[in-house]
């Protein structure tokens, strides 16, 4: 289970220790995210909330290899991510990173297929075997009959499932989804969180997941919140069981 | 090559703009390798003049003609292998459009001297016995139908009387090389003689002088003007590399005037595809940011913003040479033979793709390098 203890789990998957992220603008300092602890374990799935500009993007982008923090650590199956190079952490977001984004951000002139591949033409996999994953994880998403229609071609919930395969395709450590159902409608956004909810349940994927909704968030088993910089648990469920709608409050 | 159908769904991303900047590659190229065809025709005489051949004319001027007297003087020069004097005649063959150069030759030595450009024995030998003898050049032939055995008249220019000049076609020689020139129509030394008005008798348009070897040309030819200085006729002998080069002087720098047209030619293309390069790159701001967070090193990201640009700059680069190949002959036509045969060589090919291989990498290089820096987290919140 996600904890925000200072003294949590040592062997939990991602550990965060005193996270600190400040901006300069003009000749202010901004202080985004100040002194966050966090440990999330493997299979875990963990909402974060709060009010824009509260820091939840920045977590994500921290978490995920996008930026590097001000001071403090964050270490993800026991690599020390803050102090790789740029190219190293490249390299180490390709093995254990998906990233789900709002926009979905597919590349518009590729298929389905295509933009599922992208991540696997990183590996030394055989043309064979990168089609079989592809295969696979658009099958997951359920969506193997789409897999060469473009992004125009689909509707906005389809093209997340394509992006949701794109981001398990590599079996990453862990997904990192920003706002995942925040251009979807109520249905495409239940759909999508049902998704989520078997990669967790059914694949053991730990996710951290970025949200507005207060009924997408309830479907994780950790809600925390951000304010101000501050990381603050809000509620905690048994896995495969959601927090209480409002449990945030 | 696993990149492949990325790069290709990229550069077809907006077709018209691909076609444009394809275009652009094809025009510059076609537009290269036309000057660069003109620029060897023009220059072609040095690269293809022998080492140890000399070329005296009067010192005045090219147009200044020399003694006959000098044939025995020169060739009785330490080194001297053979001589063979030439006058230029500027005939016209029906109309003056159909412009060839036609040459007065030494039949007895022209052989010797030039031994580059070939006549059969036989074909030699009527040609010796008639003194209305042509030997005419494979492409000049072919231009104008004449074969052996063929009656043709060429009117004399009017300081030479102006009347049409009767010529038996005797023989057609052929180039060693395709750079050798097959366009010139030779004719009896005897016949000229015996046809032009006094003033003219007895006086030859320049010396081509052949050397044992190229080691003496410098002291031969400082002999054999050392020797008419001071007198009526003062020679000026060269190289005939040298020779060629200043003839092509005196028309300008030719090889200047190629090399600036080219070079604004090449500066443009290049304004034009880094411009398009860099809005294309610019476009897609956000798709890159997502490759490089799900993975993609800065240099990946470079190589397929530079393998779009090469890309486009070699299949631009094909589609201008091939125009180009398939129109200079065309081109050569239509000069009328005013330059010797354009010939798009290999190397020019080559360098074609060369300079615009360089082009295309100029032009990918900076919004490359753009894509590279991109910081993942300000892209993204642009999105």
């Amino acid at each position: 289970m996600a904890s925000v203890d200072v003294n949590g789990n040592s062997s939990a998957l991602i550990q965060v220790r005193g996270l600190n992220k400040a901006y300069r603008r003009g000749g202010e300092e901004i202080q985004v995210l100040q002194g966050l602890n966090l440990d999330v374990d493997q299979g875990d799935f963990v909402a974060f909330m709060g009010p824009s500009g509260s820091g939840k993007t920045t977590l994500l982008n921290l978490l995920g290899g996008l930026d590097v923090p001000s001071a403090g650590t964050v270490s993800v199956a026991g690599d020390e991510i803050t102090h790789m190079s740029s190219s190293k952490l490249t390299e180490w977001r390709a093995r254990h990173v998906g990233f789900i984004f709002q926009m979905y951000n597919l590349i518009p002139v590729l298929t389905a297929f295509q933009n599922v591949e992208l991540p696997l033409l990183l590996t030394r996999l055989s043309k064979s075997e990168r089609r079989q994953h592809v295969e696979t994880a658009l099958s997951i998403v359920a969506l193997a009959d789409r897999m060469h229609h473009f992004p125009r071609q689909l509707s906005g919930g389809q093209e997340q499932r394509v992006a949701i395969a794109r981001a398990i395709v590599s079996d990453p450590t862990f997904l990192l989804c920003d706002e995942p159902t925040g251009d979807l409608d109520r249905r495409s956004a239940d759909e999508i969180m049902v998704l989520i909810e078997e990669l967790v349940s059914q694949h053991g994927k730990t996710v951290l997941m970025v949200t507005h909704d207060p009924i997408v968030s309830a479907r994780a088993h950790t809600l925390l919140h951000l304010e101000k910089g501050v990381l603050v648990e809000a509620g905690k469920a048994k896995p495969g069981q959601p927090i209480a709608a409002g449990s945030e409050a | 090559m696993k990149f492949r159908r990325l790069i290709q769904a990229n550069l077809f991303r907006k077709k018209a703009r691909l076609l444009l900047t394809l275009g652009s590659f094809a025009m510059a190229l076609f537009l290269f390798a036309f000057l660069a065809v003109v620029r060897e025709a023009f220059t072609r005489g040095e690269s293809v003049a022998s080492a140890s051949r000399l070329v005296t004319i009067n010192r005045v001027s090219i147009i200044q003609p020399l003694p006959l007297s000098y044939r025995d003087k020169i060739a009785a020069l330490k080194s001297v292998q053979a001589v063979t004097h030439n006058n230029w005649f500027g005939g016209v063959y029906q109309d003056p459009k159909n412009f060839f150069p036609q040459f007065v030759i030494d039949p007895e030595n022209q052989r010797k001297v030039m031994p580059e450009l070939i006549v059969s024995d036989a074909q030699w030998d009527t040609f010796l016995k008639d003194r209305q003898g042509a030997v005419v050049g494979a492409r000049t032939a072919e231009r104008f139908g004449w074969k052996v055995g063929d009656r043709i008249a060429i009117k004399a220019p009017p300081y030479l009387g102006g009347q049409a000049w009767q010529f038996n076609i005797d023989g057609i020689y052929h180039g060693q090389k395709p750079t050798d020139d097959e366009s010139q129509f030779w004719f009896q030394w005897e016949y000229f003689e015996q046809n032009v008005p006094p003033s003219f008798k007895n006086m030859v348009g320049w010396y081509i002088v052949k050397l044992d070897s190229p080691d003496g040309a410098q002291r031969v030819a400082k002999a054999i003007d050392t020797q008419f200085a001071n007198s009526p006729y003062e020679s000026k002998t060269e190289t005939e590399s040298q020779f060629a080069a200043s003839w092509v002087n005196q028309m300008g720098n030719i090889k200047f005037l190629i090399l600036a047209i080219g070079s604004v030619v090449f500066f443009t293309l290049l304004l034009v595809t880094g411009n398009t390069m860099a809005i294309s790159v610019r476009e897609r701001t956000g798709e890159l940011a997502i490759l490089k967070a799900i993975g993609f090193k800065n240099g990946t990201v470079l190589l397929l913003v530079l393998a779009e640009a090469l890309t486009i700059a070699f299949v631009g680069a094909l589609l201008g040479l091939g125009l180009a190949t398939l129109a200079i002959p065309g081109l050569a036509a239509a000069l009328n033979g005013l330059l010797p045969n354009l010939i798009l060589s290999d190397s020019m090919l080559a360098a074609g793709i060369g300079f615009a291989l360089a082009t295309g990498a100029l032009s990918g290089l900076l919004p490359g390098i753009g894509a590279m820096r991109l910081r993942v987290v300000n892209a993204l919140r642009r999105i």
